[in-house]
């Protein structure tokens, strides 16, 4: 094991104190002067209908009212992946909340009143409520043009159907596989529509100035995607748009690529020279900017008497709302990745992007994997008592190992999987009954495994620039988002370690596409290996030039320098040092006079190059679409109240095998965090919509997410390292990973405690206390 | 209908005009540049925005700003204008926060549950933590902070 200094020590946060002051500033935050413009956006109220006239003219003779903008303005087609989404729909609305109009006003208060003044003229259609019945032959068109729309080459959309794309594997021989099979089960699984729900919501503020260059203050994760989505979209030079990115009020995938900022950038177009300032409330965050795709899983699973899985179905029909711009691509990864992290020799899975009249879906927490895991894990854990093999054992005998081949055709990677599984099994006492006083409750145990890669175009890239400054502190400019996730600590210490200077000496900058260089997005867990190595190689640039400068002032040998507390120092000559901040603005002056060197800097890049989307879309089969998985374990003990139905988890263990964990304190966060997270998502959480595709429930008192009152009194977030061969210091991304054993893991619990098998998300005490009926029948 | 109104900000005494429906939080937010208290929800259901309105803390984003005439309002900036406190220094050490979104709100409401109850269990700390929202962290840092800071004797 290398001896590190900074590296996988415990530390504080370096954006603590600015958090905790409240020094850092979030979009809202920012002072624009008392000549900000305000939007507000009009709605649909109609889950699917056709737009037959818009009339603006009384919302525009309000004093106050600087514009008002529609369809009529600005209907250019937009997406990440696949360009079926309009900043403002020409033509028909797709699901209730829609933006149809916005206006532009003095206050806030004029351009909502204006709004209402607006004269929309409907023709509702038939909507699509269900993406079962949207894949029917005779549903309705939810996008009739979809055989138009501009798409990359990996993605799949059917023209005259209602699916933005399907992701097939075909590995092995299925049928085979099944006839040979000793037992079969074959069961459906669902997962409801969730939010992000941070407690920041979406904002955007944005300047159209004279020189016709945008800038845009966003809360978002991905600045240079929304600057060249925008610049493509607009049609202004890329070098005119800016994004600059604040501190961001919570992401976890809602803040990915881009929504609401396009309304926002078009109102700056209409109103040249002002800034105009757009905040989704609370409703608007749940109705319009995105929420996770609801999943329909069919499992059909064959396995030996002995416990090996031979075969594997998996059909996964997701809900991807009216806009499958971003959401596509969770369906790709989860057709590449649907056989859980297991090695299965025969594999079949169709896993289908659906149209239909709800809220666009994206990016969240888990990119799709908590879905899928749902099912999966919950159907392993009823094949192992079928077979009358532990739930533990049966996992531990399928588990992928490295060289295994995944549903691609790839070798599996290093991956510490196994030693999750027995680190949290021995956590969480597995196999040891505990019992409650209270005849009424009775306590389980549940368990599960899972994986996840990061869901990335094949050509994601990373970059860094990192200077000195006279004192030798230095700042690197990189275009990572800081989410909380504890980005901008990880890449000081990333630095901190290569040039051997205290982190109090570095500072990280937020994204300015202006000026800090590129980085896809922060999305994918995968910042800390991409952007970490980005940040790594312009370390070690700067050290480099170190020596170099070194080198030819003092002529020492440059193989044999190294850094140490801030000093250069010399392996053949242990009197010499010489401190940094000597020498790393002004050079080093000889002897006549003159002097060697120059400012120190570095830069840095990385792009996976092995990585390819080129597959044959039939079978999956002939490239490298994820860059590697990483695996963990989680395994919960509740308690639950035969009388009300309700749940308590008492106790939580989840294992990760993050390669090697920079910040320690800070990953066991990401684990807490995101395990509560999932837990919301197992009991409470569910967006319900009525028949309509109106929600019922956009806010706090009607959707509940979890409070401090449900934590378990015991929490255990463990670590294992086996090292990512390509990842900083052997590092890999384990942020989203926290929050997908958590719904197997507490049905499974369930069903050990009260022999019910709950196949449908949220746990609510409702479905508890009927499933209970259902069986004492 | 504008109303000019006088309360006390953080020990200083401010004037304001205000419309008869604004809401105290955007007047401290736009008005006077009072920025850590922070609009969440709109509906007093998530914390962010809480600030101490005569010692007890409130949701300043659902309390009209016309009501606060010749109260004591007392924000983040004011709890921290002499140094930040021993609760302050323990969520940094304990990287009690996330995103930080939540930060400010969490801290007000502790600074009137302290007050209160200076050295509690940790139940009553969840108990007390339970009205503000925080999606990030699972609260476990949270309330380890609050604990370590509180504990007896200290």
């Amino acid at each position: 094991m290398t001896d590190y200094k900074y590296i996988g020590k415990r530390s504080v946060r370096i954006d603590g104190l600015a958090k905790v002051t409240c020094t850092a500033q979030y979009t809202d935050d920012l002072e624009f002067g008392p000549n900000l413009l305000h939007i507000a956006v009009l709605s649909s109220p109609y889950a699917h209908a056709r737009i037959l006239s818009i009339d603006t003219s009384e919302a525009e003779s309000i004093p106050g009212v600087k514009a008002v903008i529609s369809g009529r303005d600005f209907s250019q087609k937009f997406g990440l992946y696949l360009k079926d989404h309009s900043i403002f729909p020409a033509d028909r609305v797709r699901y209730v909340g829609e933006q149809v109009a916005a206006v532009v006003a003095t206050s806030e208060k004029i351009a909502k009143t204006a709004i209402k003044k607006i004269k929309v003229d409907y023709e509702p259609l038939q909507n699509v409520q269900c993406a079962l019945d949207a894949i029917k032959k005779d549903a309705i068109l939810i996008h009739p043009d979809l055989g138009n729309y501009e798409v990359v080459p990996w993605l799949y959309p059917q023209a005259g159907t209602n699916i933005g794309h399907i992701r097939k594997i075909r590995k092995g021989n299925i049928e085979k596989a099944f006839a040979e099979a000793d037992y079969i089960l074959e069961d459906q699984y669902h997962v409801p529509h969730v939010v992000h729900a941070p407690l920041e919501n979406h904002i955007a503020v944005a300047l159209y100035d004279y020189e016709g260059r945008l800038t845009m203050w966003n809360s978002t994760q991905s600045p240079h995607t929304q600057r060249n989505i925008l610049a493509s979209c607009l049609k202004i030079p890329h070098k005119n748009v800016r994004i600059i990115a604040p501190y961001v009020g919570g992401g976890f995938g809602g803040k990915a690529g881009i929504s609401m900022e396009v309304i926002a950038a078009v109102a700056a177009l209409k109103v040249q020279g002002h800034y105009v300032k757009l905040r989704w409330n609370r409703k608007e965050e749940f109705e319009n900017s995105s929420q996770r795709q609801e999943l329909f899983a069919k499992i059909k699973m064959g396995v030996k008497k002995d416990g090996t899985i031979v075969a594997l179905r998996h059909k996964l029909f997701w809900d991807v709302g009216s806009s499958a711009e971003y959401g596509s691509n969770v369906v790709n990864a989860t057709g590449f990745s649907a056989i859980g992290p297991y090695n299965i020799p025969n594999v079949h899975i169709d896993s289908y992007a659906i149209y239909t009249n709800r809220p666009p879906c994206g990016a969240y927490r888990g990119f799709g994997y908590s879905e899928f895991h749902f099912g999966l894990e919950s159907h392993i854990d009823r094949i192992a008592k079928k077979l009358n093999i532990d739930a533990v054992e049966f996992r531990k005998k399928n588990a992928i190992k490295r060289g295994d081949k995944v549903a691609y055709g790839v070798e599996m990677g290093p991956t510490g999987l196994m030693e999750c599984i027995e680190k949290v099994a021995k956590k969480i006492e597995w196999g040891k009954e505990t019992k409650s006083d209270d005849p009424d409750k009775i306590r389980a145990k549940g368990f599960s495994i899972v994986w996840k890669a990061p869901a990335m175009p094949p050509n994601e890239s990373s970059a860094a620039f990192l200077k000195f400054s006279e004192d030798g502190s230095i700042n690197i400019l990189v275009s990572g988002m800081e989410l909380g996730q504890g980005y901008l600590t990880s890449m000081a210490k990333i630095a901190a370690e290569e040039l051997s200077i205290p982190l109090e000496k570095i500072r990280v900058e937020h994204p300015d596409t202006d000026r800090n260089p590129y980085e896809w997005q922060t999305v994918a867990s995968h910042t800390t290996w991409s952007s970490g190595n980005a940040v790594r190689k312009a370390a070690i640039e700067a050290k480099n030039r170190i020596f170099d400068t070194v080198s030819r002032a003092l002529h020492y040998p440059k193989e044999a320098l190294y850094l140490e507390d801030e000093k250069v120092k010399c392996k053949e000559d242990s009197k010499f040092e010489l401190p940094l901040r000597d020498f790393v603005i002004n050079g080093i002056q000889m002897k006549d006079g003159t002097f060697r060197g120059g400012p120190i800097m570095g830069t840095g890049i990385f792009m996976p190059e092995f990585s390819s989307a080129k597959v044959n879309p039939e079978t999956g089969q002939g490239g490298y679409p994820n860059v590697h998985y990483t695996t963990g374990a989680g395994a919960v003990e509740i308690e639950i109240d035969k009388k009300t139905g309700r749940i308590k988890v008492l106790k939580m263990a989840e294992a990760f095998d993050g390669g090697k964990i920079l910040n320690p304190e800070l990953a066991e966060g990401q684990i807490i965090g995101g395990f509560m997270q999932g837990l919301g998502t197992a009991l409470w959480e569910e967006v319900k919509f009525d028949e309509n595709g109106k929600i019922l429930n956009p806010n706090f008192t009607d959707y509940k997410i979890p409070t401090a009152l449900e934590t378990p009194d015991e929490m255990y977030p463990i670590f294992v390292e086996v090292p990512q061969p390509d990842g900083p210091y052997g590092a890999r991304g384990i942020g989203e990973h926290t929050m997908i054993p958590v719904m197997p893991a507490v049905g499974n619990a369930i069903a050990n405690g009260l022999g019910i098998r709950l196949k449908e998300v949220p746990f609510t005490p409702e479905k508890i206390l009927d499933a209970l009926e259902e069986k004492g029948k | 209908m504008k109303r000019e109104i006088t309360f006390t900000l953080n020990d200083d005494i401010v004037s304001v005009y205000v419309e008869s429906d604004e809401k105290l939080l955007d007047v401290l937010r736009y008005k006077l540049g009072i920025k850590s208290p922070k609009q969440g929800c709109g509906r007093g259901e998530c914390g962010s925005c809480s600030v101490l309105l005569n010692g007890k803390s409130v949701r300043s984003c659902i309390i009209y700003a016309v009501e606060i005439d010749g109260q004591k309002i007392e924000t983040l900036e004011g709890i921290q204008k002499n140094g930040i406190t021993k609760l302050q220094r323990s969520f940094v050490e304990h990287n009690a926060f996330q995103c930080g979104f939540c930060a400010s709100g969490v801290t007000i409401t502790m600074t009137e549950f302290l007050r209160k109850n200076p050295y509690p269990k940790i139940a009553e700390i969840k108990e007390a933590l339970s009205g503000n929202l925080c999606r990030c962290t699972g609260y476990k840092s949270i309330v380890d902070a609050i604990a370590d800071a509180t504990k007896e004797g200290e």
